[in-house]
């Protein structure tokens, strides 16, 4: 199923793979969450995941950057690869795997006891890899890449957890930026959000499509047309469709895909 | 979802005849009585304070008239039961200060360790043996310790520290902070357990490893209730009482010299209390006054403490 949708329908214009999904299967102890999928991820795009609640949308993409193992009895089989290398191999680190994949969670979650310049430098601090001298200018990169530091640079120092929820989810945006990772993963990134945030926030998400490659999770088909390049139907731990979000919206092959996104259950 | 909303609309129809009867009734008699009986168990605790605060203004206003606060703030020796009498606070002062120190040097690290390792290392299965173990240490009568510190630990420190005395603060002080580290290992194992996952997971996608997480994202976030826990435990130490009055000997000396006995505030109590000193005497109300310092002590102490832990809360 893989190959053939992209030989069948190429996309305008050809990128090349960074993220492959290979029969990838999860599960929670006993429990099946994904049955074999079979992904690839073009490079700087967006790409949504959507499906109804429980269909394995966030497992797939916790996947992704190895966080899915960090649960208990958590387990995966299957080759994922960054670039073509398999992050699931041997000698892969999953810290090092984390510092190129970087993730934005449902909640926003800065460190409450940090400062909203602490938050962006948090990941650099935690790796011991903060240049010292340079870290005014991460911290303003970082912030001007999130579309925040006109909101907050003159209050840097402040707590992360005084801004506004909206503004958390930018500040953790830009914290997973000050580590320049390549790939951003956002796991239902606007779910705790207004919807004048969220705008913001997708309005964010293309800017930073020109750099990153982007995975996002949504359970808000709209979103999904909005800000994606290419969407992934997920149903009860199944791919049932891959394709350019466009064609996936307007024309979709499965009559599965199809009753979800016309709303006839979900 | 949708189907379950309409089918609690249609069945779920007030009907205001039925309502309206079952309105009308008194409570039944026995739920008035287990309430009385409630709020009484409550009031007792309530008047049992009150009253402990009431004898102690008292005897201790009683012994200002007599001897003067000056006496007690300016003087450096406690020597009540003497013919030649001083009322220094000072001495006791020093000897609280001084077990509660090292006991808190002793328990502050190994109840840290010991919570971050339950929390955030050990395996599920460890952590469910641990803890009931270690709350266990904190059951142990204080008075065991108490001979324990006198004849165990001190006789083990005379081989290194010649010339420690029988009775010392170092002796007393250890095994009392062996005693409240438990508790601070307890409670702090908490904090560090209810810091949100949100946070660990947001370290670790960033890259973080496991150590610099714990160190710099758990433990910082845990921080009011860490020190609540601490500040508790000090509390616990400046109360303690059969230790120190056991293997710390009953002499009040203005040192901060571990080897030497020495006489907390709890010991002197404790001292007069056994003896035959008779009621309404000036050697009878000088424990109401040490007691009086000691009060406000601890309760100041657990203020703070519950400030801290109310603030911590409220961050999460």
């Amino acid at each position: 199923m893989r190959p053939a949708v992209f030989q069948s329908t190429p996309p305008p214009r050809p990128s090349p793979v960074k993220l492959g999904v290979d029969q990838v299967r999860a599960w929670f102890g006993s429990h099946q969450v994904l049955h074999g999928i079979d992904m690839q991820i073009p490079e700087q795009s967006v790409t949504a995941i959507i499906g109804p609640s429980g269909c394995g949308k966030s497992t797939l993409i916790r996947s992704l950057n190895r966080m899915h193992e960090l649960t208990e009895g958590a387990r995966l089989e299957g080759r994922i690869t960054l670039d073509g290398v398999d992050v699931y191999g041997k000698d892969v680190d999953p810290v090092l795997l984390r510092r190129r994949v970087g993730m934005v969670f449902q909640k926003p979650n800065p460190f409450p006891s940090m400062s909203i310049r602490d938050n962006v430098l948090a990941g650099l601090r935690l790796t011991r890899s903060l240049d010292r001298s340079r870290a005014a200018e991460i911290t303003e990169t970082a912030l001007r890449g999130a579309a925040l530091w006109d909101e907050v640079k003159d209050r840097l120092d402040t707590p992360g957890v005084s801004l506004s929820g909206g503004q958390q989810q930018r500040l953790c945006i830009a914290r997973s930026l000050a580590v320049a990772p390549e790939v951003l993963l956002m796991d239902e990134p606007c779910s705790a959000l207004d919807p004048v945030a969220t705008s913001r926030i997708e309005d964010l998400i293309h800017t930073l499509k020109t750099t990153y490659t982007i995975v996002i999770v949504t359970h808000n088909m709209q979103q999904a047309a909005r800000v994606s390049d290419y969407t992934a139907f997920l149903l009860t731990g199944e791919l049932v469709e891959f394709s350019e979000t466009n064609r996936l919206f307007t024309s979709p092959r499965d009559t599965r895909t199809e009753d979800y996104i016309t709303g006839k259950f979900g | 979802m949708r189907a379950s909303e309409t089918i609690a609309m249609t069945t779920g129809s007030p009907d205001s005849t039925r309502t309206a009867t079952e309105l009308r009734g008194v409570p039944p008699r026995g739920e008035r009585l287990i309430e009385m009986a409630l709020a009484g168990a409550g009031l007792l605790t309530v008047f049992t304070t009150v009253g402990i605060l009431m004898v102690l203004a008292v005897e201790s206003f009683e012994f200002l008239k007599q001897v003067g606060i000056t006496a007690l703030i300016f003087d450096t020796q406690w020597t009540p039961l003497f013919a030649d009498k001083h009322f220094g606070l000072w001495p006791l002062l020093a000897g609280t200060a001084l077990t509660s120190l090292i006991a808190i040097a002793v328990a502050l690290p190994l109840g840290l360790l010991s919570a971050i390792f339950m929390s955030e290392l050990a395996s599920e299965r460890a952590r469910k043996i641990l803890k009931p173990a270690l709350e266990m240490l904190a059951g142990v009568p204080t008075i065991v310790y108490g001979y324990f510190a006198l004849v165990v630990v001190t006789p083990l420190l005379q081989r290194v520290i010649p010339d420690l005395g029988g009775f010392n603060a170092l002796s007393a002080g250890l095994v009392m902070g062996i005693m409240i580290m438990p508790l601070i290992a307890s409670l702090t194992e908490d904090a560090l357990y209810s810091v949100p996952r949100s946070l660990r997971e947001a370290a670790y996608a960033l890259g973080a490893s496991k150590v610099p997480t714990i160190l710099r994202v758990v433990v910082p976030a845990a921080m009011g209730g860490i020190s609540a826990s601490v500040i508790l435990a000090v509390s616990r130490a400046v109360g303690e009482t059969m230790i120190v009055a056991i293997a710390a000997g009953q002499e009040p000396h203005l040192t901060l010299d571990p080897r030497v006995p020495i006489e907390t505030m709890t010991a002197y109590i404790v001292q007069v209390s056994l003896g035959d000193t008779p009621a309404g005497t000036l050697e009878y109300r000088t424990i109401f006054v040490v007691g009086t310092a000691l009060f406000l002590l601890t309760f100041g102490m657990n203020v703070l403490s519950y400030r801290l832990s109310r603030r911590f809360r409220g961050a999460t």
